[in-house]
């Protein structure tokens, strides 16, 4: 790879130094940058986002991230989103009335349809069921515990792609997983020990060059 | 399956925790860092701070706390107290807090909670609504001010479907009739709340035991219930609480060591 180094990258979002302080923790120097030459040199990648779909392609547009990101992702480098750090790279979102996203993974965010007795947001402690083995799952039982916040949800036209899956009112795929690609829709920064666990499985598993797990899933365009 | 969370709540005075916690596992219960630490490894789902600091002058203090909490706590954690305008939210949020919480600064100008939402996202924008029973009118409750000593007039409900439908991500509860008492939670009000808006409902005042919390997450149809002084007073711990929620058939997220 071109480097040991994490960028996360900076484009204003919320959780941006929770998940600095994750990586941290897990023994990385991550490096908080928006400079499109730190993301091309990166040893590897994590997007990290709160909030509103709108708002999060709104400022990965406005600071000129959208090519550096999709080329670094071409490339097959090891990358990392969360939660709106998923979103962005689906094809596009409901929010807002409909927001085109990256497009770097064939899916869609939807939103969860309020049924009685039904909260949205999906805010909570939720389990987590591994569909396949991977490395960032290493050590992390199935049907584990991680700390969601989010009114939509992730959709993928390829099943392939999901990771791990969670049930709220759906059974959605909170954890999609293609070549170097990972992301979550929970927050595993905020996710005490099962969380940090992730963090430290993606830095082992970008600085050890291992093999993509098959099946690597086909990314869309 | 989603669970109902536990949330220990501090408060906090010029970065201090104040109002006797006494742990004998710390050796400076007052350092909100320590406390947080113990109740992230004790099964804490998040946890809230409210920060009472009296002056502007003493802020940067809780700007520190957070900072450091922020550093070596892994759940998501609220801070509330002193926010008013979306730069007071930015700075927490920034800091490292998960969500921030508004109380008489939304009273006072609701178009607080429309700005937060749309900067930062709904989902970390908190309403805390403090409401007492209305004398003489079953099924009405009055939001209050400063802990319950100034009426505003406005109905609890009315104001609970208005922060939610102005973007609040969720609602933190809490009875001034019965916070202090531990006799159990208003569970009438935390009902009607719930049962008026989608977002998640906290239930905050009046805990004195576990048959308290499973009681306001059924009766109550709260999300969420927020304590004191029964933790840290170390009248119940944590996994007392969630085993007998667990026994009761309310869904929890069982307490795990945090290494193995």
């Amino acid at each position: 790879m071109a480097s040991d180094r994490v960028i996360v990258v900076d484009y204003d979002a919320g959780n941006l130094r929770s998940v600095a302080r994750a990586l941290e923790h897990v023994g990385a120097a991550p490096v908080v940058s928006a400079d499109p030459a730190d993301i091309d040199a990166a040893g590897a990648i994590v997007l990290p986002g709160v909030g509103a779909a709108e708002d999060t392609m709104f400022k990965l547009r406005e600071r000129n991230l959208v090519e550096p990101l999709t080329e670094y992702i071409a490339s097959g480098r090891p990358f990392l989103g969360v939660c709106m750090g998923l979103h962005a790279l689906l094809e596009r979102s409901d929010e807002g009335g409909g927001q085109d996203c990256l497009g770097i993974l064939p899916g869609e965010a939807r939103r969860f349809i309020p049924q009685p007795g039904l909260k949205v947001p999906h805010m909570g402690w939720n389990t987590v069921e591994w569909l396949r083995e991977h490395p960032v799952t290493e050590g992390i039982p199935t049907g584990s515990y991680f700390y969601f916040v989010h009114s939509y949800y992730p959709t993928v036209s390829d099943p392939a792609l999901a990771l791990g899956e969670t049930a709220y009112a759906v059974t959605f795929p909170s954890v999609l997983a293609s070549g170097y690609l990972v992301a979550t829709q929970f927050h595993p920064e905020k996710s005490s020990r099962h969380g940090l666990r992730l963090y430290e499985n993606f830095v082992r598993w970008a600085r050890s060059g291992e093999p993509v797990p098959a099946p690597s899933a086909a990314v869309a365009r | 399956m989603l669970t109902r969370r536990i949330i220990p709540c501090f408060d906090v005075d010029r970065g201090r925790v104040v109002k006797g916690v006494s742990f004998v596992e710390l050796r400076d219960a007052g350092d909100p860092v320590e406390l947080a630490k113990l109740y992230e490894a004790e099964g804490a789902d998040e946890l809230v701070f409210l920060d009472i600091t009296a002056s502007a002058d003493d802020r940067a203090t809780t700007y520190d706390m957070v900072a450091a909490t922020a550093d070596q706590v892994f759940i998501p954690f609220t801070v509330g107290g002193g926010i008013r305008n979306p730069v007071d939210m930015k700075v927490m949020l920034e800091l490292g807090a998960e969500k921030v919480s508004i109380n008489t600064a939304a009273i006072q100008n609701p178009d607080l909670i429309s700005e937060g939402a749309y900067r930062f996202g709904s989902q970390c924008i908190v309403v805390a609504i403090d409401a007492r029973r209305i004398p003489g009118e079953p099924g009405r409750w009055e939001v209050f001010t400063h802990g319950g000593r100034n009426p505003t007039g406005l109905d609890a409900l009315e104001w609970a479907i208005e922060a939610a439908s102005r973007g609040a991500g969720e609602l933190l509860v809490t009875s001034m009739d019965t916070d202090g008492h531990q006799k159990g939670y208003d569970n009438a009000m935390l009902r009607a709340i719930s049962d008026a808006v989608t977002v998640p409902v906290i239930a905050s005042g009046g805990a004195g035991g576990p048959e308290h919390m499973a009681d306001a997450l059924t009766a109550g149809g709260a999300d969420a219930v927020l304590a004191a002084s029964i933790f840290h007073f170390g009248t119940y711990k944590i996994a007392e609480v969630k085993s007998y929620l667990a026994g009761k058939g309310i869904p929890i997220r069982p307490v795990e060591p945090l290494t193995d």
